[in-house]
């Protein structure tokens, strides 16, 4: 798949934090914002904006789990794995979202769909199984709901 | 501020506050372990090995980054304070390889030393590796970072004080380790080289290819870098003769603990098996080897024979740069009073002549006003002309600090030079067009009312005639000529202005030029301007390009001053001279470099005597050079290996590098250092001094001297500003020169409170274009220079394993889009012509270069860029036009 991206983009980001070191953290958010992951040719511009080495760049990259260098997909999925969902079958939960897209956890999708990730606790073990698709819960979970789930994302 | 008074291991002691606890116990004898910590570096108690106790509150503490306070009872070997320095070591033990027993590191690891102190024999915890490939693909440096303990040292090295940032801590947790971005090899990240990472690490984690398995060094000997100008004090490690390593002296002022890679890995010339060991003579065309009686009696008689048939002037000497002032002092004086004649040069002709002519006028004196650590304090720096972080690296370290302290940075320059990235503002003039934006920042100051008047007032005169001049040159004006548009001309002129101590670097981008004295001139001018002359971590700066080119103008080694710049028509100095030598002496000026070739192809000059210089490579137009020493009747060099000039000698005289020898170079900021002995000469090579001294003796005037302190006293006699430079004052440090009596400390700044001239000098100066300028048959401009990994004509360099290979062959810069209007793309052949000859090189396509110009490295004889310089010269300094010269450029 070819991953020509617009570097213009960064323009504007880089633009409003033009030497500002302090603010890399968020400059990192919206480029993840703009492109969906921290693309490696971005780097090597950012430093140059803030005024940072880009090895101090990737050192922030590589530390904070939210940040990504590769492409993601257009939908986030979050799997809780956390002990009230794994009591409640959460496995059997994460299989499903497996067998319907065809990856596996850390994974995207070939057409950038989806991206499918696990996480310790989503924080609302009442709800368990529970895994959240972009911003929305889906809460006591079986399997043969997941696909009409992932179904009504674009 | 009041001392502190606390109790340390059990007696009362004081300190200064502010200072840590690791610090008092140092002062107090007192060892405490560490391993992240390094006095040059912020501290960071990252491995908290130098835990300490306060018994007061039973608080553990990291001793190197607690403060130390009032009532403190620390025991820095209190039980508990040894049990949590066991259990961390022992942590660091149980993810670090077993694999000491072949680990190069050795018995030098920190890590190893402090569990053998801490009698740990057995690790209590399981052991859980990290296991990483060892990363090797570049010359230099080997990284296994199953090793690295994490103290973070090389990060830490890397960016505060190398300002380089090619790594940082990536991942987090166990997965944490030191990273390029992006995990490249160094070799393609902003790594530079420097090798300061290496000498940081206290484990194998980090370690130099070049010395692997060659043992722990037999003996240190502290000397000076023989590289650049910028003189870095450097430890040579020898196992028996061979050096081993380079290693940084961080009682130097110049570096400290930095070195660039030339310093630090370019060590292996000294051994290299090309050296020369015997004389040799040429007989029937080829060179041959023979016994120094035979070579130095046939050097004797042929330059006698010469004097005898044409005079003494028709003979000349080239001296050396990059010999000791000493060995310099004997040569001009060889020249002067055995041979007698002037016509003494050396390469300053070819790089710094024009600074040494305008500074001399405008303030009595030629050299950098200013000492390298004072650049730091700097509020504001400008660099023209100099591409500091490749050709005087550690000169750039302090600036990149200064801007890191917040000092604003303006780069004039017509490449977009590494420096840049540090800068506040970059102007890209046309080349050759100095002399026109000078005059136009100049016109802005005065115009807006910013320039100094109590200073132009007080401390110089013919302000009157600048201002004049420097009228017509308005900010449009100057567009117009250079390229630099209005409002960023303003830009730098309101930033130097604003500034209380502002700089100004200069190499030569400014001195290699047909107008290279009015380009030092008008920058000499606007430093007066801003009354930036004669204060701390201002002035005017000329970075001298060779260890001892500075040392060698100051010996005399020009035609037409003796040592220490006093004129040959001087005829207070010329007496004191000729009675000091016992002969009478010439008093007409001699000829310069380029001057001296043009005479030995008219057949006026017959003989030559070149020491330790490569002008085959070094000089412009070398069809001409070439020609000119082909028709000399009689070619001596003396040198350490066969150059391209030594080929074509007569005769050729084996010398010694500065690692076998005794003597001292002086630096760009005039201070003298000593160079040390650290192995015996290579084969019958011997120092350039003895051989100048053997040969006088064969010429009828006795050189006796046991040792080069006997002819530094000499110096110190007939040289003012060396009057109290003495070896037993250099063994700890050096001394800067003006230093005019034994009591004298030296002098860091020069023009304080008064110039040497008495008033500052102002010498308008009018716009003048570059001797050749592009046209329809040659569309291009050519401009010449150095890449950080080599040195001069490389004869050093090249013979240095590591950096050939880093940097193998010469490149040709070309802007991208002059690269697409050729057909060119990066990593092809080109053919460079000018009116003087022509080329092939390879390409490298870069953003670098300005559109309209090539850049070309002089390092490389397969692409000997002075094939094409043009060899049109400044009338004052006689410097050739390396920067200018008009070239085609096709498809090879």
């Amino acid at each position: 798949m070819s991953r020509a991206i617009d570097l213009s983009k960064l323009d504007p980001i880089l633009t409003r934090h033009e030497g500002q070191k302090e603010a890399l953290i968020s400059v990192l958010q919206e480029v993840q914002g703009e492109f969906g992951y921290v693309p490696e040719e971005a780097i090597e511009r950012i430093a140059d904006a803030l005024k940072l080495f880009p090895s101090q760049i990737y050192g922030v990259v590589t530390f904070y789990a939210q940040f990504y260098l590769t492409p993601r997909g257009r939908n986030s999925i979050r799997a809780c794995r956390g002990t009230a969902c794994h009591v409640r079958g959460a496995r059997s939960v994460l299989r499903a979202v497996e067998q319907t897209l065809g990856i596996k956890e850390g994974e995207t999708t070939d057409d950038l769909k989806f991206s499918l990730e696990t996480v310790a606790c989503l924080g609302t073990c009442f709800l368990a199984p529970v895994m959240m698709v972009n911003r929305r819960y889906y809460g006591k979970l079986v399997p043969h709901r997941v696909e009409n789930i992932l179904k009504q994302c674009d | 501020m009041e001392e502190i008074t606390l109790s340390l291991n059990g007696s009362k002691v004081t300190g200064r506050p502010g200072i840590t606890i690791l610090d008092l116990a140092q002062q107090n004898g007192i060892h405490i372990p560490t391993l992240c910590h390094d006095p040059h570096l912020t501290p960071v108690g990252a491995c908290r090995v130098c835990l300490v106790e306060n018994e007061a509150t039973g608080a553990l503490l990291a001793s190197c980054v607690t403060p130390i306070a009032p009532g403190m009872v620390i025991n820095t070997e209190s039980p508990k304070a040894l049990e949590a320095r066991r259990t961390v070591v022992e942590l660091l033990l149980a993810s670090h390889p077993d694999s000491c027993i072949i680990c190069d590191k050795g018995n030098r690891c920190q890590l190893r030393k402090i569990a053998s102190d801490l009698e740990i024999g057995q690790v209590r915890f399981s052991k859980t590796r990290h296991y990483y490939p060892i990363e090797d693909t570049n010359p230099f440096l080997e990284r296994d970072l199953s090793k690295c303990i994490l103290c973070g040292k090389c990060i830490r090295g890397c960016q505060e004080l190398q300002g380089a940032g090619a790594i940082d801590y990536a991942y987090r947790g166990f997965d944490s380790k030191p990273a390029t971005s992006l995990e490249v090899p160094l070799e393609q990240s902003s790594c530079e080289f420097c090798g300061l990472c290496v000498s940081l690490c206290p484990t194998g984690a980090l370690s130099e290819k070049m010395r692997k398995y060659k043992g722990r060094e037999t003996k240190r000997v502290r000397t000076i870098c023989p590289f650049c100008g910028c003189g870095c004090g450097i430890y040579l490690e020898l196992r028996d003769q061979e050096v081993i390593g380079v290693s940084a002296d961080a009682e130097n002022p110049v570096n400290r603990i930095s070195l660039c890679v030339k310093g630090r890995y370019g060590y292996d010339f000294i051994n290299h098996e090309d050296r020369l060991k015997k004389p040799l003579i040429r007989k029937n065309g080829k060179l041959e080897e023979a016994s120094w009686e035979e070579a130095l009696d046939l050097v004797a008689s042929k330059l006698e024979q010469i004097r005898g048939e044409s005079g003494a002037d028709s003979i000349a000497c080239l001296s050396s740069a990059k010999s000791t002032n000493e060995e310099n002092y004997l040569l001009q004086k060889f020249t002067r009073a055995v041979i007698r004649t002037n016509n003494i040069d050396h390469c300053a002709r070819l790089c710094h002549s024009v600074t040494v002519a305008g500074l001399a006028t405008s303030f009595g004196s030629g050299a950098m006003t200013n000492s390298i650590a004072e650049i730091e304090d700097a509020d504001v720096i400008l660099i023209t002309g100099s591409n500091t972080t490749e050709t005087h690296p550690i000169i750039a370290l302090r600036v990149r600090r200064a801007v890191m302290k917040g000092a604003k940075l303006i780069v004039i320059d017509p490449r977009k030079i590494d420096i840049i990235k540090y800068a506040t503002l970059w102007l890209r003039q046309n080349p050759g067009t100095d002399v026109a934006w000078l005059n136009g920042l100049m016109h802005i100051i005065i115009e807006e009312g910013l320039w100094d008047k109590d200073y132009v007032e007080t401390r110089t005169e013919k302000f009157e005639a600048l201002r004049e001049t420097v009228k017509k040159y308005t900010p449009d004006f100057v567009e117009a000529i250079s390229g630099i548009p209005e409002d960023r001309l303003r830009e730098a002129a309101h930033i130097y202005a604003s500034g209380e101590r502002a700089t100004i670097l200069f190499a030569m981008g400014i001195t290699q030029h047909t107008t290279g004295t009015d380009n030092v001139k008008s920058i000499a001018n606007l430093a007066m301007l801003c009354g930036n002359v004669g204060i701390e971590s201002g002035g005017v700066n000329p970075l001298r390009g060779q260890n001892n080119v500075q040392g060698a103008c100051d010996m005399g080694a020009l035609p037409n001053l003796l040592p220490g710049y006093q004129g040959v028509s001087d005829e207070k100095a010329v007496k004191r001279f000729e009675e000091a030598w016992g002969k009478k002496l010439p008093t007409n000026p001699g000829l310069t470099v380029v001057e001296m070739m043009r005479a030995a192809e008219e057949g006026k000059i017959r003989a030559m005597y070149i020491m330790g210089e490569n002008p085959m490579i070094s000089d412009p137009d070398l069809k001409h050079v070439e020609a000119a020493l082909k028709k000399l009747d009689f070619l001596v060099v003396q040198d350490i290996f066969l150059t391209e000039t030594a080929q074509l000698a007569h005769v050729v005289l084996p010398s010694v590098t500065f690692a076998e020898k005794e003597g001292t170079f002086t630096n760009t900021e005039r201070m003298v250092q000593r160079i040390r002995e650290a192995i015996e000469p290579i084969g019958e090579a011997k120092p350039d001094w003895q051989i100048i001294c053997q040969l006088a003796s064969r010429m009828g005037y006795e050189m006796n001297y046991e040792h080069p302190s006997q002819i530094m006293e000499e110096i110190a006699k007939l040289t003012p500003i060396y009057g109290g430079i003495y070896y037993d004052r250099l063994e700890k440090e050096g001394l800067q020169w003006p230093c005019p009596n034994r009591e004298h400390p030296g002098t860091r700044y020069l023009h304080k409170d008064r110039f040497t001239r008495g008033l500052g000098l102002f010498q308008a100066v009018e716009y003048i274009p570059p001797a050749e300028t592009p046209d329809e048959d040659y569309p291009y401009i050519l401009s010449t220079g150095r890449v950080l990994y080599h040195y001069h004509t490389g004869s050093m360099t090249r013979r240095c394993q590591g950096l050939a290979e880093i940097y193998p062959e010469a490149l040709a810069e070309i802007n991208p889009s002059d690269a697409r209007d050729l057909g060119v793309e990066d990593g092809e052949m080109v053919r460079i012509a000018s009116r003087r000859g022509e080329v092939e090189v390879k390409a490298k396509v870069t953003e670098r270069a300005p559109k309209g110009v090539v850049f070309m490295n002089f390092h490389f004889n397969e692409a000997a860029v002075n094939m094409l310089t043009n060899p049109a010269l400044d009338p004052v300094g006689k410097i050739p036009e390396y920067k200018v010269c008009a070239v085609r450029v096709e498809k090879a």
